[in-house]
């Protein structure tokens, strides 16, 4: 490898004796390391692990629909399966996958930095996520839980099972997020290269922190309400449950208090991915960068002040309904935002088509029909019908997984070469990409369609009259597994064929992290960079590039 | 696009707005469909090192594309809480029923206090107001064909209204989840004409009446949705099964073994925890004030046909 990399690497710059992962290599090295960049592999392997655990699940629950009956599980064990595809998936999976893999892993070479600002905290946080993880997990295998993710009271205060447990994992995961949240806004006031100003950061760190700052103060709340909950069913204090003097509705507010923004939490780092991927591969400068970094944070302000849409039918006040409807349109519009500065970087640009382009592509489509859709369910009138149904779980899927998740496979892709110096197969990736993006859709239109018709959701049995489509959406998931699988072959056998060795910035792309070997040295820099040009200015990057490599 | 029977005015109101929205996004989403397509197959990257304009921003543009989505959106909102507010105020002349929820049965009592089992009965243009409440966990009334759902609160009560135009028979779904029959707690609303409807009460009240007892029992096993829990052919569902138990004796978790007689059913239906059955969970809610006697007793007397 080491070889290879004095090969590539310009001769103006100081030759790395090896890089992060060749150096100091062996379990306990890794295990207690405190460089960024493992910590960001540590973590994407553990959390691929649980998108892996999380899939599967949901392969279970669509076969389990295929027929209006009985299929394969039992009741009993479809509710619970459906209850730990939920909690994976959010908790473990969207929440940290974007900051915790890509975010670690780049966003301190983005600033010019050796780490982050607190790397023993950093390590702490990834030992949080795998002991939350462990509880949360072993409390549904455990202990049988079957309250869906969104542990409504008092459903949830009153059966028994693995409840305490849970509520204490989701208490520990807090915590790891909280601490990744902190660090991002401590590396980012204070770790910036010489000459990096705000508005010469990549957009990606705009994102981050607008993320970081959701992070610190709404999660916070989901632990509070969590302690609660244990206090209600050990020490029978009356919060929530109406028996013991409690309003039930309460926990929904609290719930959702965290619970929307954490919605934010997980799609504002991917349009961070996005910001990133677009002008790189149109070759041309973001379009409204002001707007694109503003939004951000536009985003992440109003996501506090529209949790109530979620209880438009709970039985809250009319004019809170009215005030969460209107605020809720007003989120809609920064996003909207996004999308047209996301067009425009394309138009008169040099688009090529590389797997993280196509990913970016496919996030656009499905991530306008995912915002789109949401206006349906802003709108009161319609949301009341449409509450509960399968409408929702389509509109979320496309949000979280058609924007978080396709965003992310984006950003690893594109961060791919930079993390293991070597590049993904192409033709793979692009038909991973191709097979993921029908699948997708062919598992959840039909679920718009079945929702729309009044098919409720976690539904074990159903009418006959909605098997067709359940049919349908089941083959979807099929397809969108098998994509799934090529894209990770796509990016796996090459790590172990030479001929895959990446350059140090194989896309041509401004911002630091590529001015630095594939994969980085450990400490990122030999010398602190001094920043020049702005991160989407890819012509002077190039100069500066053919310069070093002349002199 | 939404192709559920509209059963009232309120629905195609809701099927409106739901249409607009939906114009109005597949408006915007060519708009970002073609223009993707048209710039990736027109600035498509020919050679290496091909040069770009160097376009950072557009201020007007911003602006304009801002504000111009935004126009329509304070339509929806505002048009979307109007037509909501039409179905919170149930009109003076509303026919009051009550409904109880609970796992994962629905019970609908009529003015005249008396209930009859998993179908609501209704006349058709009249406006029909139905007050809530749960015995246990939160539920949800959810009547797809008129667009209208509310959730089902322990220790408050929720209300809805509808109206019909004409006869004919729509599905109601519980749609918060509730726990393992979560999916199997539906009911229907059977919308009748206003006579067809004053006989079925008339009929319906009259034939619990004068009903023997053991009758009145076995319907009461269904109307009151004891047929989700408690078999009467031997097999174990959530509950145990009521065939051939009277005058056995039963062990409890919690209490000395006793008899099945008629204290016995008057307190399982009234207290259900005080014994619980060994080997089941304390899962069966309470019927205190649900039952009149004459009901008990038509209860117990089933219990006791059921060899």
């Amino acid at each position: 490898m080491a070889e290879v990399l004095t090969q590539r690497t310009p001769a103006a710059v100081h030759q790395p004796e090896g890089n992060f992962l060749t150096e100091n290599t062996g379990l306990l090295n890794w295990m207690f390391t405190v460089d960024h960049k493992r910590i960001g592999l540590m973590y994407f392997w553990t959390i691929m692990t649980m998108f892996f655990v999380g899939g599967v699940l949901a392969l279970v629950l669509r076969t389990e629909l295929l027929t209006p009956k009985t299929t394969i599980v039992s009741a009993e064990v479809y509710n619970q399966l459906f209850t730990l595809h939920g909690v994976i998936m959010t908790f473990l999976v969207l929440v940290p996958v974007i900051p915790a893999t890509l975010g670690n892993f780049v966003l301190p070479m983005m600033l010019g930095a050796k780490d982050v600002a607190f790397p023993r905290l950093n390590l702490l946080s990834y030992y949080l996520y795998v002991f939350g993880a462990l509880l949360a997990v072993g409390a549904i295998i455990g202990g049988g839980l079957d309250t869906g993710w969104t542990f409504y009271t008092p459903y949830s205060s009153t059966i028994s099972g693995g409840v305490s447990i849970m509520t204490m994992g989701a208490f520990v995961l807090g915590f790891s997020s909280i601490l990744t949240g902190v660090n991002f806004i401590a590396t980012i006031h204070r770790l910036r290269a010489p000459g990096l100003s705000w508005y010469n950061m990549p957009l990606f760190v705009w994102g981050m922190y607008a993320t970081a700052v959701i992070q610190v103060l709404a999660t916070p709340v989901i632990g509070i309400t969590m302690v609660l909950l244990l206090m209600e069913r050990l020490f029978q204090v009356g919060i929530f449950d109406a028996s013991l003097g409690g309003d039930p509705v309460l926990f929904q507010h609290f719930f959702w208090f965290y619970s929307h923004p954490v919605v934010y939490i997980m799609i504002l780092p991917g349009m961070a991915c996005i910001s990133e991927v677009i002008p790189t591969f149109s070759h041309k400068p973001i379009f409204g960068y002001k707007a694109v970094a503003w939004s951000s944070v536009g985003i992440a302000v109003v996501s506090f002040f529209v949790w109530g849409h979620h209880m438009f039918v709970s039985g809250q006040s009319e004019f809170a309904g009215a005030i969460f409807s209107f605020l809720t349109f007003v989120v809609a519009i920064p996003s909207g935002v996004k999308v047209w500065n996301w067009l425009a970087t394309m138009y008169r640009g040099s688009i090529s088509l590389g797997a993280p382009m196509l990913y970016a592509i496919a996030f656009l489509l499905l991530f306008g029909i995912g915002g789109l859709t949401g206006l349906f369910l802003a709108t009161v009138a319609v949301d009341v019908h449409l509450h509960d149904t399968y409408f929702i779980v389509a509109h979320f899927h496309y949000v979280m997984m058609g924007g978080t998740l396709i965003a992310f496979f984006a950003g690893l892709h594109y961060w791919w070469p930079k993390m293991y110096g070597r590049m993904y197969n192409e033709f793979w990736a692009a038909m991973g990409c191709l097979l993921v993006f029908l699948g997708f859709n062919g598992t959840f239109i039909p679920q718009f369609i079945v929702g729309s018709r009044g098919m409720p959701r976690r539904y074990y049995n159903y009418l006959d009259q909605f098997q067709f489509l359940h049919v349908a959406s089941t083959i979807g998931s099929y397809v969108l597994a098998i994509g799934l699988v090529t894209m990770a072959a796509a990016l796996i056998v090459p790590l172990f064929r030479k001929r895959y060795d990446a350059p140090n910035n194989p896309w041509g792309a401004a911002s630091l992290e590529w001015t630095v070997s594939s994969p980085p040295p450990t400490h990122n820099f030999h010398h602190v960079p001094v920043v020049t040009h702005g991160p989407y200015d890819f012509k002077a990057a190039r100069r500066l590039e053919q310069m070093e490599s002349h002199s | 696009m939404m192709p559920v029977t509209q059963a009232s005015d309120y629905a195609r109101e809701v099927d409106s707005i739901y249409m607009f929205i939906t114009y109005f996004g597949i408006f915007f989403y060519s708009i970002i469909v073609i223009g993707l397509g048209y710039f990736i197959y027109k600035y498509r990257r020919r050679r290496q090192n091909e040069d770009t304009p160097d376009i950072t921003h557009n201020t007007a543009l911003e602006i304009i594309w801002t504000v111009i989505p935004s126009i329509p959106l304070v339509v929806m909102a505002f048009w979307g809480f109007n037509t909501y507010m039409q179905a919170r105020v149930a009109p003076a002349d509303s026919l009051e029923i009550k409904v109880i929820a609970k796992k994962w049965a629905w019970e609908f009592t009529y003015p005249n206090g008396m209930s009859f089992g998993q179908e609501m009965h209704v006349p058709a243009g009249r406006p029909v107001k139905l007050v809530m409440i749960s015995q246990d966990v939160i539920h949800d009334f959810y009547l797809p064909d008129f667009r209208i759902k509310a959730d089902i609160v322990p220790s408050r009560y929720t209300q809805l209204w509808f109206q019909s135009d004409e006869p004919g028979e729509h599905q109601v779904f519980c749609a918060e989840y509730c726990g393992r029959d979560h999916s199997n707690m539906l009911a229907k609303v059977i919308v009748d004409t206003e006579e067809q409807y004053q006989q079925w009460l008339e009929q319906k009240a009259e034939e619990a009446m004068n009903m023997p007892l053991p009758e009145l029992g076995k319907l009461l096993y269904v109307n009151k949705g004891c047929n989700t829990c408690h078999s009467i052919d031997g097999t174990r569902i959530q509950g145990p099964s009521f065939k051939g138990i009277w005058g056995q004796t039963h062990q409890f978790s919690n209490a000395q073994p006793a008899v099945v007689d008629e204290n016995y059913v008057r307190e399982s239906l009234l207290q259900p925890t005080a014994k619980v059955r060994a080997g089941y969970e304390a899962i069966m809610p309470s019927f205190q004030g649900l039952l009149r006697e004459r009901e008990i007793q038509a209860l117990a007397e089933y219990v006791k046909s059921l060899k």
